[in-house]
């Protein structure tokens, strides 16, 4: 194929794809994301491609592998197109019942629909689940429809079109201004206006610019922009033709973490077929403008995340962050002015000039437009990627999309904005979200991960989680940083263990105070705030560990001791065969004998849980 | 590593110094480690002297020092996984395994590392070996995980996978 030389041949080509489609057409598409590929949903590809060429020869059935559904937790995950039938859980085995059930006969394979948990009924449709119907998808809803790997499929939803708008009807300064219009804010974590940024670089001095997509997602339980690029890169792609477009910049990065190998693939296919076609490098859609887009992989440091760090790595440098008394879009990668916006903002850009500011600022609120793509993960029924609008409540988010808390467990907390942001308690689950609120009551906005905690979550040990994390990924730059996180975990440590003291309490806000105030990057100002959040809002389980040596979410070992009930006890020395420390004796109950209930030695009992987790009787207990 | 197989790696990203990390990562990709020898190679040719790749090689989790065994088993330890029980698991194969995270086993088999997020969150607490996922992890589970690639190592006898 020739190289697209005006957006009316984009629009030809296009038309040619959807032509040559017929949407009557049996489609099945199988999520291909990471979350259902640990679910197995390779073999149930496999399975799907033999019977499809053993039935029906390859004739009238099409196979897509999509990018992530965001419904993780149903994996792996089949729709059918065009009734859009979604079977979830499916199994290689299931193969053949789909294809003679649902594709030759129409009929619909009861036992692999999603059962609403509540009311237990079988629900047919996508868009019926409640997980999805509180969302608003705009961003992340072309994942389900597209294979990553083809550009035709992005091109056959619409993709590159705000592209050609972009480049022949609207000057440079004007896109800047409808992204500031549309107050769009970094999805990132820092929620600073894109277009603000954007016009700062276009005016910074210099002949050479950059643009960088910062794909080095690295908090814990936030996985959306992984999703993004793996199930959608030409839209972070085509978000940062249009934004170098209209900042003057020829050469783009996208950084991505190495953790992310199936990403880094797939925004290295999308960039070679954008190069084919035309959409990037010279002359672009035949409108003289030129840009470019490199790649270059993380080492696994969370600091380098950071914009400063992320630009020293690229440079080859090691990667810490510098002060920013001068800003990057003035002077950053090679001292020269450089744009840098997360995965997610970027894949908001074509959607913001193809619809325009004024249809993208009526969602959201206030202060914040748009969605935002949130990992809602930990202990709640429905894990997985959920986009919402700005504004949605946090209960909204863990009860109607989340169905709420596994197992008949208490909610306790619901951790949003990552290693440095904060737990939010019952009391304020009405809190709309959006990033002044969340930044208001302690936490952050960060880059959208949403650990919901349940009573079985022990809050000290959760900060000492964080300061861990923390102090283990701290550059050891700043001394206030370096010191101040150890020093945290060092007293969460003791307290854990039971040699905390009242004192303590003060101790931690104290050096809270300090690493936040003195240290130069995000890393260390926001380092304090989940021991902070959890002192402000669950002091009381401080205490409980250090008055009582208590943990009463019965989490931090030091405080715990495993006992067998032997009114409990069925003799069965299932406890006994897995314990790794042979703690336990007693003899098994068999035909002959009559055998004796089972005994934990607590010095020699380690206190692995291995006993409990093996009984079925729940004749363990945790004391 | 022969001197060719290392100019091809340097040569892939065009001799820039600045790809410093990505010619690292895939030196151990193909290693497992980073030899002294191959490092003084790489420095020289592209003008970086040793104790700058040092600090970049000793700064990033990616990178290592030691040969590391033939498989990698890396424990999530997310807050999503960390809240599912993650701890648990990661004790429980230190155990199995002989060896702390960090480390490897004596027979070269196994590296254990933890890693701080996989993206995997829905599946928590996950388990990587080598680049495969093994998602819901108990410490139940462990051993049976284990011995699928410890079985593996006989399979292949000498035929030591690189």
């Amino acid at each position: 194929m020739s190289r697209l030389s005006s957006p009316q041949e984009l629009e030809k080509f296009r038309n040619d794809i959807l032509s040559a489609r017929d949407p009557n057409q049996t489609l099945i598409t199988v999520c291909g994301g990471t979350g259902c590929h640990a679910s197995g949903c390779h073999a149930v590809v496999d399975a799907l491609k033999k019977v499809i060429q053993e039935k029906a020869e390859g004739n009238g059935v099409d196979l897509r592998v999509t990018g992530c559904h965001g419904f993780c937790e149903r994996g792996p995950l089949v729709v059918l197109h065009p009734r859009k039938i979604l079977y979830q859980r499916v199994k290689p085995d299931d193969a053949l019942t789909i294809f003679e059930e649902t594709v030759v006969n129409g009929r619909i394979v009861e036992n692999l629909l999603y059962d609403h948990l509540a009311t237990g009924k079988r629900i047919v449709t996508e868009e019926d689940v409640p997980f999805y119907q509180k969302q608003k998808r705009i961003i992340f809803g072309n994942n389900g429809n597209i294979d990553p790997t083809r550009i035709e499929d992005y091109l056959a939803v619409g993709g590159y079109r705000a592209l050609g708008k972009a480049l022949f009807s609207m000057k440079p300064e004007e896109i800047i201004q409808e992204v500031k219009k549309a107050n769009l804010r970094g999805r990132g974590g820092g929620g600073f206006p894109a277009g603000v940024k954007w016009e700062q670089c276009r005016n910074a001095s210099g002949k050479i610019k950059y643009v960088i997509c910062n794909a080095d997602e690295g908090d814990p339980g936030a996985y959306m922009d992984r999703s993004l690029l793996e199930g959608n890169p030409h839209s972070v792609l085509e978000g940062m033709i249009i934004g170098a477009y209209a900042i003057g910049a020829h050469e783009g990065y996208v950084f991505v973490r190495h953790e992310y190998p199936l990403a880094v693939v797939n925004i290295g296919i999308a960039i070679e077929q954008a190069r084919e076609w035309g959409l990037l490098g010279k002359d672009i859609l035949g409108s003289g403008f030129e840009f470019d887009v490199q790649i270059s992989r993380g080492g696994g440091a969370f600091v380098a995340g950071e914009s400063t760090a992320l630009m020293a790595t690229i440079e080859g440098n090691v990667g810490e962050p510098r002060a920013k008394h001068i800003h990057t879009v003035i002077s950053g990668l090679w001292d020269r002015p450089t744009n840098l916006n997360n995965v997610e903002t970027w894949a908001n850009v074509p959607v913001i000039i193809e619809q325009g500011a004024d249809w993208y600022t009526q969602i959201g609120t206030e202060g914040s437009k748009g969605t935002k793509i949130f990992s809602l993960v930990g202990k709640v029924n429905n894990t997985g990627l959920v986009e919402v609008p700005m504004g949605i409540t946090l209960r909204e988010i863990v009860y109607d999309i989340g169905g709420g808390i596994p197992g008949g467990k208490k909610f306790k907390a619901v951790q949003t904005g990552g290693p440095s942001g904060g737990c939010i308690p019952e009391s304020l689950l009405d809190l709309p979200v959006d990033f002044d609120r969340l930044t208001e009551v302690g936490s952050m906005m960060g880059s959208g991960g949403m650990i919901v905690m349940d009573e079985s979550t022990c809050m000290v040990d959760v900060a000492k989680y964080f300061m861990n994390f923390l102090k283990d990924e701290s550059c050891g730059k700043c001394t206030s940083c370096r010191e101040g996180t150890k020093r945290m975990h060092e007293i969460l440590t003791e307290i854990t263990e039971g040699r905390g003291t009242i004192d303590h309490l003060s101790l931690l806000e104290d050096l809270g105070w300090v690493t936040a105030e003195a240290s130069m990057c995000a890393l260390g100002g926001t380092a304090p705030n989940p021991v902070l959040s959890t002192l402000q809002y669950f002091r009381d389980e401080y205490e409980e560990h250090i008055i009582n040596k208590r943990c009463p979410a019965k989490v931090c070992r030091a405080l715990l001791r495993y006992r067998v009930i032997s009114e409990v006890c069925k003799r069965c020395g299932a406890c006994a065969k897995v314990c790794p420390s042979e703690a336990i004796s007693g003899k098994r109950k068999t035909k002959k004998e009559e055998g004796t209930p089972f005994k934990i030695d607590a010095r020699k009992c380690i206190r692995c849980g291995m006993c409990f987790e093996a009984c079925k009787f729940e004749a363990v207990e945790i004391q | 590593m022969t001197q060719s197989e290392i100019e091809a790696i340097i040569e892939r990203y065009g001799r820039k110094d600045s790809a410093i990390l990505s010619i690292l990562q895939d030196i151990q990709t193909k290693e497992r480690y980073l030899p002294r020898d191959t490092l003084e190679y790489v420095g020289e040719k592209l003008h970086i002297p040793l104790n700058k790749i040092y600090r970049i090689a000793t700064f990033y989790r990616a990178l290592s020092l030691m040969p590391r065994g033939r498989h990698e088993v890396c424990v999530c330890m997310g807050t999503a996984c960390h809240v599912r029980g993650a701890q648990r698991v990661l004790d429980q194969i230190t155990l199995e395994l002989g060896a702390r995270p960090g480390e490897t086993t004596k027979d070269l088999n196994f590296t254990l590392e933890t890693v701080n997020c996989l993206g995997v969150c829905a599946a928590g607490p996950v388990v990587a070996i080598d680049g495969q996922y093994f998602g819901k992890m108990s410490p139940g589970k462990v051993e049976g995980t284990l011995k699928r690639f410890q079985s593996d190592r006989k399979k292949e006898g000498t035929n030591v996978k690189t």
